[in-house]
């Protein structure tokens, strides 16, 4: 039941995105047919840093709950930093039993999703 | 003040009637005797109530109380009527047919028949759940010997067309048998006139206790059933055991109010379950599964489409309802009935099954439509999937990351 | 108001006033289906885990090794069938005094290629040492005894037919019915005996109609016998009767609190009755093995039985002629047939069966009857012929 309350909590904040702008980056993984697509969205600054992040989550309560702890746990991190949350922090963070694992693990792919996006962009830029 | 959460799970298990539960508890206590004690008063009072009971079910569905086998539940009676008519006519075919919408204890039991050497064929529904009568006809074989389709399906509340199957396996000497234990009380079953054979009841889906169900045998013409349950030879050797006399009091008890009362009462609830119905279907993108005329005015189950499941039921649980079937709700999964509707192309919905009883109030109703109304437009709001769509994205063209 | 004296326990049981009052919330109003998901269901789903709790403490076992069926002969059913249905067909083995619950199933397995021993038992009622030697000789796959016939309440030494079977790998199942609440029943004991299953019954022991249980070791397969749905570990599918399940769980609790004190008391009360039998010049059946505490089973040459407990029932004593559970029997008992019984002492055969809550005063009162009866039967008897 603590995953609830810590999701109601943190959707509150997090929800909605920030409409795609300059230095805005996004990754989303997973599949309606597996029941979670996670939408995550950086706002990335001076110096890489991850000034803001939102998320949408098609998904059960623990992937909404995953979803949303990384947006808190990325802000203020540089993308390199962002890449080291694991999923074990995740899950053991939200308490996730088993069968729930793979929300983490999914909440970790959309970090990993979202950084390569921006370094995508930024890549392009600094190219052109 | 409503009590929370609000039971709008009666295809799950219904409430004991209060009236029901104050016939039982004397027999629990005072006429304790066992119904097959032959050598005094003890046994003799309860047997007289068994037998009394007896005629209560056998009166709901227009039938002999002769033909009326007590079983535990509508699980053994499905039990027994397929292994028990399959093995007994076993030298006459080794072909069975049913539906891929039946519930688990049919379908369960089919497959225990396959492994005994017997042939099963799945017939699939059309996309409102309900069989075929066409495709029906199309697998029957010479070598069929049992038709088993159920009269309401416990997910849907759809009513299969009963009479019909019923002459045709007539015609071709085939034994059917129907799963009624979502019927009883909900739609008129007149066994004088239908052609079936074998037919399950369960008492806790009407108002009765659990762990107590029935097993209709149709004496003319004669069915005959290999036993499945051995010992003293109860109930004229169909079905050992001690009798539990409580909950058969119980379920007589049950089967008779339901004949009283259930013209009146389906009424009730069928305006309850449109009200809750009209209520829902002004939310975007929502649709009903399942035929909404040939249907018992219990059941409303409906999808919302891009909502996850697991999320919805827990943004609703101040609504106790099922996702699936109870039987099946462990797992998430979508549920093997609305898969059989051809729904499993659709992309990320999820569907809650309403069933409304004799205890459902208006006030609840109204409660469950405006949680609904809330809960689902919060979730959308945080579905990517529902911002894609609004966006105009065709999610089947998605080309989704696999993990 | 005459209010008629029950002395038929081994049939059944009034469920015990504690029962009934956990049972009622469960029974009255709204109890959850324990497979859903919502707050009914798993409210439901806890009452079950209780039960299952207490039973499996009543009986040594641990709960995982308790599956709920929906009465003793089906709990019977389950092994014997359950087991040959994990097994190559070879030889089965049950007791001839077992109760039909275990014979038919047994008897059944015989279309499935199974070979039938039927164990002889002495004149007291135990199985016949000899036979069981022989039996174990030729290496059955699986062995039925029950622990406490119902009829007479011979003991059997379970324990060691338990090890003789399990020497030569043999799976051992005994029916405990008759034997909870009467005499200490811990089947971690005897399942360190080689003991595999026991089935247990909740309207035998002051629970209610409707509840009993299979205790199983893990390491015996079974199938089980009604499907749908998977509930029970998969091994008993159908909606759980939750209100006679919580029953069954206080039912056990209370009958192994209250064994150390009811058992002395039960057999005190069936001593007297004995004494007071052997002077009316019955004879008494399993007298020379070790019995439940309050079970008798006794006859008078040239009384028939039935017409017997007719007169006594009239006269306000329940009490049984043979099996109850064998309805519609004219047949003389297939125990006391096992037993080598003459058939016209057997026709005789009369049950008494306490409870915990019979008085001394009940059984002399019954005796007095007894005697009554008898003396005027005889007479009508003598005359007739
Ligand atoms: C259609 C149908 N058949 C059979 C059953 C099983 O009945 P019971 O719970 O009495 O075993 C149910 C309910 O679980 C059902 O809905
Ligand atoms: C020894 C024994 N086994 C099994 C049973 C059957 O149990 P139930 O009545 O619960 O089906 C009985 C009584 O009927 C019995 O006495």
């Amino acid at each position: 039941m603590k995953i609830h309350v810590t999701l109601a909590r943190l959707a509150r904040k997090t929800r909605a995105s920030p409409k795609e702008d300059e230095g805005v980056a996004t990754g989303m993984v997973g599949a309606p047919a597996c029941g979670d697509v996670m939408k995550l969205q950086i706002k990335v600054g001076k110096g890489g840093v991850i000034e803001d992040a939102k998320f949408k989550t098609y998904g059960c309560g623990s992937a909404i709950a995953s979803s949303s702890l990384v947006t808190e746990w990325v802000k203020g991190k540089t993308v390199e930093q962002a890449l080291d949350i694991k999923n074990t922090q995740i899950a053991e963070e939200l308490a996730l039993p088993p069968v729930k694992i793979h929300c983490s693990i999914l909440a970790e792919d959309a970090i990993k999703a979202a950084v390569a996006d921006y370094k995508k962009k930024h890549v392009d830029q600094a190219a052109g | 003040m409503l009590k929370l959460p609000i039971y709008l799970d009666y295809s799950a298990t219904t409430p004991v009637d209060p009236r029901v539960a104050d016939k039982m508890i004397p027999y629990l206590v005072e006429k304790f005797g066992n119904p097959a004690s032959r050598s005094h008063a003890f046994g003799w009072e309860t047997e007289a109530a068994v037998e009394e009971a007896r005629e209560e079910v056998a009166k709901l569905v227009n039938a002999d109380a002769k033909e009326i086998v007590w079983t535990s539940g509508a699980t053994e009676s499905n039990n027994l009527a397929l292994k028990g008519a399959a093995q007994f006519y076993a030298g006459k075919g080794k072909h069975l047919v049913t539906v891929k919408t039946e519930h688990k204890a049919v379908l369960d039991t089919c497959r225990d028949l396959e492994r005994l050497g017997f042939e099963v064929t799945y017939l699939d529904v059309q996309d409102n759940g309900l069989i075929d009568l066409e495709a029906f006809k199309a697998v029957l074989r010479p070598d069929t010997i049992v038709v088993s389709v159920m009269m309401v399906n416990n997910e849907i509340g759809v009513i299969q067309p009963i009479a019909e199957i019923g002459e045709i396996c007539r015609a071709k000497g085939i034994i059917f048998h129907v799963d009624a234990a979502q019927a009883t009380g909900k739609v008129v079953i007149d066994l004088a006139t239908l052609k079936v054979d074998l037919m399950s009841f369960s008492a806790h889906k009407t108002y009765g206790p659990k762990g107590i169900g029935a097993l209709y045998v149709r004496r003319k013409p004669r069915v005959r059933l290999t036993a499945q349950m051995h010992g003293g030879g109860h109930e004229r050797g169909f079905r050992s055991g001690t009798l539990a006399t409580h909950q058969i009091v119980g379920m007589g008890e049950a089967f008779r109010l339901a004949r009283l009362e259930m013209g009146a009462e389906n009424e009730r609830i069928r305006m309850l379950r449109d009200r809750l119905y009209k209520g829902l279907s002004d939310i975007d993108e929502v649709y009903v599964n399942g035929d909404m005329e040939q249907r018992v005015p219990h059941n409303l189950n409906i999808s919302f489409a891009y909502v996850e499941g697991e999320s919805l039921l827990m943004a609703v649980k101040d609504l106790a309802v099922s996702s699936g079937s109870a039987c099946t709700s462990a797992s998430l999964e979508p549920s093997y009935v609305l898969r059989a509707l051809g729904r499993e192309d659709e992309l990320a919905h999820s569907s809650i099954r309403f069933t409304l009883g004799r205890f459902t109030t208006e006030e609840e109703v109204d409660y469950a439509v405006k949680l609904l109304h809330e809960k689902i437009s919060r979730l959308r709001e945080l579905s990517p999937l529902w911002e894609m769509v609004q966006e105009g994205v065709d999610l089947s063209t998605v080309q989704w990351a696999a993990h | 108001m005459f209010a008629p004296v029950y002395l038929d326990h081994n049939a059944t049981t009034a469920a015990d006033p504690a029962v009934v009052e956990a049972m009622l919330p469960f029974l009255t109003g709204l109890c959850g289906n324990a497979s859903s998901r919502h707050e009914y269901g798993r409210a439901a789903r806890r009452a079950i885990d209780e039960a299952r709790s207490k039973v499996a403490a009543a009986v040594g076992a641990h709960a995982s090794e308790v599956v709920f069926t929906s009465g003793g002969s089906e709990a019977n059913n389950l092994l014997i069938k359950g087991a040959a249905a994990c097994l190559k067909p070879g030889l089965l083995a049950v007791s001839a005094i077992e109760h039909p619950c275990v014979i038919r199933p047994a008897e059944q397995l015989r279309k499935r290629g199974w070979a039938l021993h039927k164990l002889a038992v002495d004149a007291a009622g135990r199985v016949d040492a000899a036979d069981y030697q022989a039996l174990i000789g030729e290496r059955p796959r699986i062995v039925s005894v029950m622990l406490a016939n119902n009829e007479t309440g011979v003991v059997q030494d379970i324990t060691s037919l338990a090890a003789q079977a399990r020497a030569v790998g043999a799976w051992f199942h005994s029916d405990a019915v008759q034997a909870v609440g009467k005499i200490p029943v811990d089947f971690r004991q005897l399942n360190a005996a080689g003991v595999n299953a026991l089935s247990l019954s909740a309207h035998k022991i002051g629970g209610p109609k409707g509840a009993a249980a299979l205790v199983l070791d893990k390491r015996l397969d079974i199938e089980p016998i009604i499907a749908g749905g998977g509930h029970e570990r998969g091994l008993r599918s159908g909606t759980e009767n939750v209100a006679a399940i919580v029953g069954f769980g206080v039912a056990c609790e209370l009958a192994a609190a209250r064994l150390a004190e009811v058992a002395p008391r039960l057999l005190a009360l069936r001593e007297r009755l004995e004494g007071g039998l052997f002077s009316l010049g019955a004879t008494l059946f399993g007298q020379a093995a070790e019995r439940l505490p309050n079970t008798l089973y006794f006859a008078f040459p040239d009384l028939d039985g039935e017409t017997l407990v007719g007169h006594l029932d009239r006269a306000g004593y329940a009490v049984a002629s043979g099996s109850a559970c064998s309805s519609a029997n004219p047949e003389p008992s297939h125990v006391l047939r096992a037993m080598g019984v003459e058939t016209e002492l057997a026709r005789g055969a009369v049950r008494v069966s306490l409870g915990a809550a019979n008085s001394a005063a009940e059984v002399d009162s019954f005796l007095a009857t007894l005697r009554a009866t008898a003396l005027s039967l005889q007479r009508l008897t003598a005359m007739a012929v």
